[in-house]
Parts: structure tokens; sequence; C-alpha cells
């Protein structure tokens, strides 16, 4: 009898911690390489001259003060917030037309497939091949300025990645370029979800396509595009390789964005007290963006 | 009638367009890789011209470093692959078939991990990697990538293991076994779609991560298919040819996942915008 209870107890406490067993190793992971490092990043934005100096010096927000004050950072966010408006915006464009197109009741199955495909072939290749290939295709004598300058668009070939008023456009568009197929392929599963009795329905009542696509499609996908949108923004705040690889925020800071001025002050001016304060402000700026996002994935759960 | 025709039309040619803007820098990439270099740039630009040869493909797969990086790949993918899938296994049981004190707020943060930028772990992380001893060396990447890779497997093997009936694995416990037991000969092998979606995942994360591979190694020994790729726009006087098979070598893994495993890749890539 008591054997049994001690048995139950120790069972019960057992199974009490168990989920947390199956938890463990994730926590210890996320906890030395996520938290520590966020906690790390944190305490150095706070002293000077860390990592170098075997005393930092406890200097409160002196740092974030001289990295708001950088006329490069200042730049470098207005850079950023145009890279990633553009961004969203014709990733979102892009992806939900050609999703569109590909889910088109006219278009037989193969055709479909085979455009699907197509429309995926940028997502098949990472930031390092997508910047060589670019590099290529604006090359001085590359393709794309042949084409330009035989059809007299521009008279002589240009430089475009190291042109200072066009390279951030052209980074833009080389991202929008490589970032729309996530946007078609989320919308496309989205599409594949909205009842066919919603379309029928509303052609009993007489509606035409573009009521349909108003008043159906694109309400049902709202929660969808949403949703990518905002991972979407929190991505490509992020981005570095593509525009590393590419302009390395060059010419004269044009292309300059929050990730690699980040880089640049920790790993060629080795000031990684500035370049820890400039990162803990693109991780406020991330997190409150995750906040929305996480926001609107509860209220979906709901 | 007719604007049903014209619909069509404009379908096809709005289809057509697509295709140019996707597809035309991708042929360009895969026939300059077969040009010998000094046709590169020549006028008038042709997708398939008289040099058309593999030499450059050749001269890659023989040269032992470009041999190196693609085994670092495939070791740390491997190795990563494995290790998150074990590792999202656990928690996904954890969440899916417990209640506990702490579980909204636990998987809240896990879900929240997501948007920290790299960037900003950057000068910490090289930090805490010199301090382990483990800079320049697979670990250091392995260790990187699981955790950068685990909360979105956690949330799809979660997601995956909810649609899955609790009576599978009562079955189970009701026959003496463990709850252990539960997962290991049930759930896990009626969660294998689910698996194959996140190692795939997985696998193209680790593939094509740059960011950490450049700071955290500095050997050739230990560089990546990214960095090796990069590296041939440096130090040689462009072999474009060259770079071009070693990309398209270095994408090959890609190309075959979306080629043949689509409904997988898919289904992995969009879990976190797609509720399933």
């Amino acid at each position: 009898m008591e054997k049994s209870t001690h048995q139950n107890r120790t069972a019960r406490i057992k199974g009490k911690l168990e989920p947390y067993f199956y938890l463990l190793p994730t926590v210890a992971l996320m906890a030395l390489l996520l938290f520590v490092p966020i906690f790390l990043v944190i305490s150095y934005s706070f002293y000077d001259n860390v990592i170098i100096n075997d005393n930092p010096v406890w200097v409160g927000f002196e740092n974030y003060a001289t990295v708001l004050g950088d006329a490069i950072f200042v730049k470098s966010m207005k850079n950023t917030a145009i890279f990633v408006v553009l961004n969203v915006i014709f990733h979102l464009l892009i992806g939900m037309g050609f999703a569109l197109m590909v889910n088109a009741k006219s278009l037989g199955p193969r055709p479909k497939a085979f455009f699907r495909i197509i429309y995926m072939l940028p997502w098949m290749f990472n930031a390092t091949v997508i910047a060589i290939l670019w590099k290529l295709l604006l090359n001085g004598s590359g393709v794309i300025n042949y084409l330009l300058t035989t059809f007299h668009i521009t008279e002589i070939p240009l430089e475009w990645l190291s042109d200072r008023s066009a390279a951030l456009w052209v980074l833009t568009f080389i991202n929008i370029w490589a970032g729309y197929p996530f946007y078609m392929i989320s919308t496309l599963a989205g599409l594949q979800g909205i009842p066919d009795s919603l379309y029928e329905s509303a052609s009993i009542d007489g509606a035409n396509g573009l009521q349909k696509f108003w008043h159906i499609t694109l309400p049902q996908l709202r929660p969808i595009l949403i949703s990518i949108a905002m991972l979407d923004f929190i991505w490509t705040t992020q981005n570095f390789s593509l525009i590393w690889l590419l302009t390395a925020g060059g010419p004269a800071h044009a292309t300059e964005m929050m990730s690699t001025y980040v880089y640049k002050t920790a790993f060629q001016s080795y000031q990684y007290s500035l370049a820890s304060a400039a990162a803990v402000i693109i991780l406020i700026a991330c997190v409150i963006l995750a906040i929305f996002y996480v926001r609107s994935q509860t209220r979906n759960d709901e | 009638m007719k604007t049903k025709r014209s619909f069509k039309i404009l379908l096809w040619v709005g289809l057509i367009l697509g295709a140019l803007f996707s597809g035309l820098p991708v042929l360009w990439l895969f026939s300059s890789s077969f040009k010998s270099n000094p046709n590169i740039f020549a006028i008038p630009p042709k997708f398939i011209d008289e040099s058309f040869n593999v030499q450059a493909y050749i001269s890659v797969l023989t040269d032992p470093q470009k041999l190196r990086f693609f085994l670092n790949s495939y070791a740390i993918a491997a190795v990563v692959v494995c290790c998150t899938l074990i590792v999202a296994i656990l928690a996904a049981y954890s969440f899916s078939r417990f209640n506990f004190p702490g579980k909204k707020i636990i998987n809240t943060i896990i879900i929240s991990m997501q948007a920290v930028p790299p960037i900003t772990l950057l000068i910490p992380y090289l930090v805490l990697i010199v301090g382990l001893q483990i800079y320049d060396t697979y670990l250091a990447l392995i260790l990187t990538y699981m955790v950068f890779t685990l909360p979105y497997a956690i949330l799809m093997m979660s997601g995956y293991m909810n649609t899955m009936p609790k009576e599978l694995d009562e079955a189970v416990m009701i026959d003496g076994g463990s709850r252990f037991m539960a997962l290991w000969r049930v759930l896990v092998p009626s969660a294998v779609p689910g698996m194959v979606s996140v190692g795939l995942y997985t696998f193209f994360q680790c593939w094509n991560e740059y960011l950490f591979a450049l700071t955290l190694t500095k050997t050739n020994e230990m560089r990546t298919v990214p960095i090796g790729i990069a590296s041939m726009m440096g130090q040689y006087a462009f072999h474009w040819n060259e770079i071009m098979a070693m990309s398209i070598l270095g994408s090959l893994p890609v190309i075959v996942i979306v080629l043949f495993f689509q409904k997988y890749f898919i289904a992995g890539m969009t879990a976190g915008a797609v509720k399933m």
C-alpha cells in the first residue's frame, strides 16, 4: 500500500516533468545560441570598446546616440525602408498575379504545371548565385546593355550596379525577382483552399470575373497575404547576403542598408560597440514587426 | 464569347511575359556555363554559340578545392537535417500531446525567435564560437544552423502531429508501452510526410546560408559552396563560365528537390504563412 502510493507519486511527478524533458534539447540550444547572444549584443551596445578592450566602460546610450547621429546610418535606414517597402509591394503584386494566371480555369493541367515550375525558378538559386548571375547580365558588355544599346534605349552601356543613382533601384529589382516565388506558391495554396461553391453562387447572382475577384478571391486570400507580407517585411529588413554580394552597400553608401552598416562597422572598422547598437536597432524593428505577425497568427487560430 | 476569347489571349500573353521575366535570366545562367570564357560577352549574344563545351564543369569537378566545398556543404546539411528533425520531433511531441504550465509562453517564445535577425546575432556569435573553441569547424555551423531552423521545424512538426489522432499513441500505452515507445513506434512512422517537408526546408536553409558560413569559418577546408562561389568572383580574373558551372552544380540539390519533391517542399516552405 505504502509502496504503491509512493510509486504513484513518483510516476505522477515523472508524468508532470515529462513534457519538459522532451523540450530540454530545444531549450538548451536556444538558450545557449539565442538568448545568450541576444543578451550579449544588448550589453555590448551599452559599453565602449567591447571585445577589443579587456575592461570596457559603461557608457549608457552613448553608442545609440552616435549611431543615430551618423548620417550614413540614417541613410541606411532610409535605404532599408525604400528597399523593404518596394520589395513587399512588388513581391505581392507579381506573386499574386502569377498565381492567379497559373490558377486560371481555362489553363490545362500541363501548361499549369509547366508555368508553375518556370515561375518558381528564381527560388532554386541562393543569394550568391543570384548575385553572380545578375552581375553577368548587368555587366558593361553584358547582354542587358547589349539589348539596351542595340534598341537605342540607352546610347552607351551603363554600369548599373556602380551608378550612384541607379544602384538602389537595380538592387531592389533583383531582390524582387529573387523573392516573389514564395508569394506565388503561398497564394496558390490559398487559392486552392477557396471553396468552388462560393464562385458558383456568385455566378448564379450574375457576378463577373472582376467582381468575383474583388468580393471572393481577395477577401479569402487576405489572411494569407497579410501573414506572408509580414514575414517578408521581417526577412527583407534582415537581408544581407544579396546586397553584400552585389554592391556591398556602395557606391558611396548609395545602397547601404542597416545590415551592411552593422557588418562593416563590426568587421571592417572593428567598432563592435557601435555595431552592436546598430544591430539592436534592427532587432527592435524586427521585434515590432514580429509582434504584429504573431498577433495576426493567433487571431487566425481563434 | 468574345470576351472569353480575348481573356484567353490576354492570359497567354501574361503567362509568356511572366515566363520570360523569371526564365530568361536562368536560361542565360545555363547557357553561359557551356561557353568558353572568351565567348561569354561575344557580340551578338547567343544562347548556344559555336564554343559549346562542358570544359567549365570538368574544371570545377576536377578541382579538389571545389569538391571540398561541396563535401562540406553536404556534410553540414546532412547532419543539421538529422539533428534538427530529432530535436524538433521531441519538442513537437511535447507541445502536441501534453498540457503543462508554461506551454503557451514557451511556444510563443519559440515562434518569435524566427524574427531575430541573423545580423544581430553575428557579433556575439563570433565571441561565443571562439569562446567555445569551435571557430572554423563543422560544429560551429551545425549548431548555428540548428538554432536557425529549429523554431520553424518545431512549428511545422507540432502542426503535423496535431492532425494525428491521440488514439494512435493511446493504443500503444494501453498495451503497456511507454510514451516514448508511442512516439517512436507509432507517431514517427506516420509523421514521415511532415518530416520530409521539415527536412527539405532545413536542407534548403543550410545549403543557401552565406553570412555565418562567411564569418564563422576562415580556412578553405571548412568553407561551404556559397562562400566558394563568392570567392571565385574575387580571386580569379573572372572565369565566368566556371563560376556559372559551379553555380549550377551548387544549385543542383535544390533544383532536384523542387522538381521531384515539389509537394513536400512547398508544404514545408509555406507552412508558416498558410494554415495546413
